[in-house]
C-alpha cells in the first residue's frame, strides 16, 4: 500500500517531464505513428510525433512500450459510489425514498479512494464518468473523475455532468408508494416533473428549491439527461419525450438499439452502449456482442461503458469490453476509440483528454503488445503527467 | 429438388454413422501430447479413429474429407461448473436435500445450452445453486443436440447416470432458518447428516441383502452414501481461505472425493490445497469484490495452482461468465503467469478429470469420443472465433450457419426460451 502511495507521488514531484516511446503510438487524433514520442510537460502533452522528428530533450523521464494509447476514458460506471464490498455502507448509486431526485449530488457521495477505481486504473482507465446509478426513474447527478486523487475535489473534472434517469422495468416500483407501476405512468411522471421545472423560474417568487433548479438546467438544455433504457419502444419513449422537451439526451445502456438504428440515426442523440458482455435476460434478452459495429456503420456516434454490477464482477474494465466488440465487427481503432476520443466528445471533454495532442491532459497507457489481447498486459499509466501505475497487470 | 434434397440428407447421415470423416490441414492440439502443425484428425463412429502428422497418419481410403487449412483444432472444452438449461434444485424447506436431482428439471432446449455449444462446450457439470449446504445431485452432460434430458446424459461403465454432488459453505449458504446463522452451524449440520449417512450404510451392510432387515428406503441418505462410497464426486463451492479449509476437513473425515469450485482465496493456500490433494475448479472474474468472499480473486490463482501442483481448471459458472466465452478464462490466467500447456489443460483434460470422463473426453486421442472444436486462429487470443463444434461425430454448431451465428453473438431470439414466461416475478407474488 504504501508502496503503491509512493508510485502516486513521487514521480509527479520528481518528474515534471516525460518522454513516453512506443513502437506504435495511437494518438486517436490522425494515423498512428510508428516508432512514436509523446513528451509530457508539467502535467500536459507538449509534443506528440515521430522519433526522427521528436528528438528526447535531456532530463525527460523515459517511459518505453510497445503500444501507447491515451489514457482510456470510460462512458458511465458508478465507481466511486458503488464499492467492492457490495454491503450496504459501500452502494450509494441510488436512494430510494422517492422516484426522482435529480438534486443528489455525485461529487458529495464519490469515494476516490474505492479499491476498484485504483483497479481499473491499471488497466489503462484515466478518466472515468461516474455517478448515481440505473436502477430508479431519476437517481440524482453524474460527475466525471480522473482515477487518481485524495479527494473529490483533486479527482473531479466536471462535477455535475448529466442527471441519470432510467426508463423500462429498471425504473419500475422505483419510488415510495411503488410509483411508477407502469411504463406509461414514468413517462408521465418524467414529463410531469419536466413541466415543473420550465415553469418554476416564471413563479413570483420561486425562492429556491434545489431539486427543479437541477432539473431546470435539463430542460434548458444545459445538463444532459442520461437515459438508460434497454427495450426498443423505451429507447423510443425516451427520444420522444427528450425531443418534446428540447433536451439533451445520452442514450445509456440501450441493448435494442440493433432494431432501431434508424430512429437513432434520426433523433440525432449519441448513445452510451452496454458494456459487450453484459448479460442476456429479461429487458436485455435480445442484446448482441456486434451492436457496437452496427452502431458505427449506421453512423450514430457512440462509446462503450463498464456500467453498474449489482453482483460479481462489481465493476467491468472497457479495455475488455472494447476487446470483445473488437472481435466482433468493430476494427481495433474503432473499438479504441469508443473508449478514448468518442467517449470523450459524448461527455463533453474532448478538449482535455481522449486523445494524445499537444496542450491535453497528459493521460496515457503503455502496454506490452495488442492491448486487446487477452495475453496482453497494461505495463504503465500516465495521469496528469504523473506515473501512477508501473505493475504488469 | 427435393428428391434430390433428401437423397443428399439421407447419405450425409449414412456417413456419420459408419464412413470416416478425415480432418486435414489444421494444427491440432490434441492436450495427450504436443501440437501437430499440420494434423490429420480421422472419427469414424462417434470415436477417434486417430489423429497424428499429416506425414504420418493414415486416412482410410473411404473416408470423406474435411479441409481446414489454417484452422486450429483441439478437443471440445469441458467446463466443471455451469447452471445451462435451466437447472433447479433444492428449494428452501432445508439446507441440505441430496435426493434433489437436476435431472428432473433440466430443459435440453433452453437457448443457454445452444450458446454453450457455441463456445466450444461439449461436456459440461451443470449444477444446482449455492444457497444451499447441499443443494442436490449435478448432471454430467454432452451438450449434444437433443430433444429430451435422455439425450444428453453419460451413462457410467456401472450403468449410473453420470453427475456429482453439489455443496457449499460460506455466505451464500448462511441464511434465515431452518438454514444456518454462523460458518460453525453450517460445518455440524453438514458433519451430522454425513454421520447420519455412515450410519445408514452400515444397516445396509449389515442386512447382507436380507430384506427384513433393510432400513426403510431413504431418499435423501441413498444419496449420501453414493457420495461416502466414491460414485458421486462432491463439486464444492467455497470462496474464503477458511472456508476452504473446512471444505478439505469435511471431505477428510468423511472420506469423500472433492473437487473445490471458485476458490477465491487460491493464492494464500495453494500449498494447502495441494497437500490434501484435492482438485480445484476456478472462476475467473474481471474484478475482485462483488461480495466479501471474492475481494481477493485474482488473474494469477491459476499461475498459483500450478506452482504449488494442484490439479486445475476453469468453469463458466454461466450465467455468471458467458458459456461463449470460457476461452477468456485460461487466457487470462496465461497473462497472469500461468503456462499456456496447463490452462489449455485446465478447461479440456483437467476438467474432464474432476467429471471422472477422462477416459472418454478433454483429449484428442484414438478410441477417445470425437469431441472437438475448430477455431479460426489461436486459442487463446481475443479475436479468435469457435467456427465449429462436433460431438460424437456430429457437428452441433456452425458459426456459418446463420442461426448457430445468432447463438455466437446474440440478437432477437438468441436468448428466449419457448414455453418460458417472462413475467415479472414482484407481479407473481
Amino acid at each position: 500500500m504504501r508502496a503503491a502511495l509512493f508510485t502516486l507521488l513521487l514521480p509527479a514531484l520528481a518528474c515534471a517531464q516525460i518522454a513516453i516511446q512506443g513502437d506504435t503510438v495511437y494518438t486517436m487524433a490522425g494515423a498512428p505513428i510508428p516508432n512514436g514520442v509523446v513528451l509530457i510537460r508539467d502535467g500536459k502533452i507538449e509534443r506528440v510525433g515521430s522519433a526522427s522528428q521528436v528528438p528526447i530533450p535531456a532530463g525527460y523521464k523515459k517511459l518505453q512500450a510497445k503500444v501507447v494509447t491515451p489514457g482510456l476514458v470510460d462512458a458511465h460506471s458508478t465507481l466511486g459510489l458503488s464499492g467492492a464490498l457490495n454491503v450496504p455502507a459501500d452502494q450509494m448509486q441510488v436512494e430510494r425514498s422517492s422516484a426522482m431526485q435529480p438534486e443528489l449530488r455525485a461529487i458529495d457521495a464519490y469515494n476516490p479512494r474505492e479499491q476498484l477505481i485504483e483497479y481499473v486504473r491499471r488497466f489503462g482507465v484515466t478518466t472515468i464518468h461516474a455517478g448515481h446509478g440505473p436502477g430508479i426513474l431519476i437517481s440524482g447527478q453524474t460527475m466525471i473523475a480522473k482515477t487518481a486523487g485524495n479527494t473529490v475535489e483533486e479527482a473531479t473534472i466536471v462535477p455535475f455532468a448529466m442527471v441519470a434517469a432510467t426508463l423500462g422495468d429498471g425504473a419500475r416500483e422505483s419510488g415510495a408508494g411503488k410509483s411508477p407501476g407502469s411504463r406509461s405512468k414514468a413517462a408521465a411522471m418524467l414529463r410531469a416533473e419536466l413541466i415543473k421545472a420550465q415553469e418554476f423560474p416564471n413563479k413570483k417568487e420561486p425562492g429556491r428549491d434545489i431539486h427543479l433548479e437541477t432539473l431546470g438546467r435539463v430542460v434548458k438544455g444545459e445538463i444532459p439527461l442520461l437515459v438508460t433504457v434497454h427495450r426498443a419502444d423505451d429507447i423510443l419513449t425516451a427520444i420522444r419525450i427528450a425531443k418534446e422537451f428540447h433536451l439533451k439526451l445520452v442514450l445509456d445502456g440501450a441493448a435494442e438499439a440493433h432494431l432501431v438504428l434508424d430512429e437513432i440515426k434520426a433523433s440525432g442523440y449519441p448513445v452510451i452502449l452496454h458494456p459487450t458482455m453484459f448479460r442476456a435476460g429479461g429487458e436485455t434478452e435480445n442484446i448482441s456482442f456486434e451492436t457496437a459495429s452496427r452502431l458505427r456503420a449506421a453512423g450514430i456516434p457512440f462509446a462503450l461503458q463498464s456500467g453498474y454490477e449489482g453482483y460479481v464482477p462489481k465493476t467491468r474494465v472497457i479495455l475488455f469490453e472494447a476487446a470483445i466488440a473488437a472481435a466482433n465487427g468493430l476494427t481495433f481503432e474503432q473499438a479504441l476509440s469508443s473508449i478514448t476520443i468518442d467517449a470523450a466528445r459524448i461527455l463533453g471533454i474532448d478538449k482535455r483528454v481522449g486523445s494524445l495532442e499537444p496542450g491535453k491532459d497528459a493521460d496515457a497507457a503503455l502496454y506490452d503488445g495488442d492491448p486487446f489481447e487477452y495475453m496482453s498486459h497494461c505495463i504503465g499509466v500516465v495521469l496528469n503527467g504523473a506515473v501512477v501505475s508501473d505493475v504488469r497487470q | 429438388m427435393h428428391w434430390k434434397l433428401s437423397v443428399f440428407l439421407a447419405g450425409a447421415s449414412l456417413f456419420a454413422q459408419t464412413a470416416p470423416i478425415a480432418f486435414s490441414g489444421a494444427r491440432i492440439i490434441p492436450i495427450a501430447g504436443p501440437e501437430i502443425p499440420d494434423g490429420v484428425l480421422v472419427v469414424q463412429n462417434g470415436k477417434i479413429l486417430a489423429v497424428g502428422p499429416a506425414a504420418s497418419t493414415r486416412i482410410p481410403p473411404d473416408a470423406q474429407r474435411q479441409d481446414l487449412r489454417g484452422k486450429i483444432v483441439m478437443p471440445g472444452l469441458v467446463d466443471s461448473h455451469s447452471h445451462i438449461g435451466g437447472p433447479e434444485g433444492a428449494d428452501s424447506s432445508a439446507p441440505i436435500q441430496p435426493d434433489v436431482r437436476i435431472l428432473d428439471s433440466v430443459n435440453p432446449r433452453s437457448s443457454s445450452i445452444q450458446k454453450a455449444q457455441a463456445g466450444g462446450i461439449t461436456t459440461a457439470n451443470v449444477m444446482p445453486g449455492s444457497g444451499h449446504l447441499l443443494s442436490g445431485q449435478t448432471l454430467y452432460l454432452k451438450l449434444r443436440d437433443g430433444n429430451t434430458i435422455d439425450d444428453l446424459l453419460i451413462h457410467t461403465a456401472d450403468g449410473r447416470i453420470a453427475g456429482g454432488m453439489k455443496m457449499a459453505n460460506g455466505t451464500n449458504s448462511i441464511r434465515a432458518s431452518p438454514f444456518p446463522g454462523t460458518r460453525g452451524k453450517s460445518a455440524a449440520l453438514v458433519r451430522e447428516q454425513f454421520i447420519k449417512a455412515q450410519e445408514y450404510r452400515d444397516k445396509i451392510q449389515k442386512a447382507a441383502g436380507d430384506a427384513s432387515k433393510l432400513p426403510p428406503r431413504d431418499l435423501k441418505m441413498e444419496g449420501l452414501v453414493e457420495v461416502l462410497d466414491g460414485k458421486r464426486t462432491v463439486q464444492f463451492h467455497t470462496h474464503r481461505a477458511d472456508d476452504i479449509l473446512t471444505a478439505l476437513r469435511l471431505a477428510k473425515e468423511f472420506n469423500f472425493r472433492i473437487v473445490l469450485h471458485h476458490v477465491s482465496d487460491a493464492t494464500l493456500v495453494a500449498n494447502e490445497i495441494a497437500k490434501a490433494g484435492a482438485p480445484v475448479s476456478l472462476i475467473v472474474i474481471d474484478s475482485p469484490g462483488g461480495k466479501l468472499e471474492a475481494l481477493n480473486v485474482s488473474f494469477g490463482s491459476g499461475a498459483a495452482l500450478e506452482k504449488a501442483g494442484v490439479l486445475t481448471g476453469f468453469h463458466t459458472d454461466d450465467g455468471i461468465t458467458d458459456s461463449r466465452l470460457l476461452l477468456r478464462s485460461p487466457a487470462l490466467a496465461v497473462r497472469a503467469g500461468m503456462s499456456r500447456e496447463k490452462a489449455l489443460y485446465a478447461v479440456t483434460m483437467a476438467n474432464a478429470r474432476m467429471l471422472d470422463l477422462d477416459s472418454r473426453v478433454g483429449s484428442l486421442e484414438p478410441g477417445k469420443d470425437a469431441d472437438f472444436v475448430v477455431l479460426s486462429g489461436d486459442p487463446l487470443s481475443v479475436y479468435t472465433h469457435v467456427l465449429q463444434t462436433w460431438i460424437e461425430g456430429k457437428k452441433v454448431f456452425d458459426r456459418s450457419d446463420p442461426k448457430d451465428h445468432l447463438y455466437a453473438v446474440g440478437g432477437v431470439g438468441a436468448s428466449h426460451d419457448p414455453g418460458e414466461l417472462h413475467v415479472d416475478e414482484e407481479e407473481e407474488r
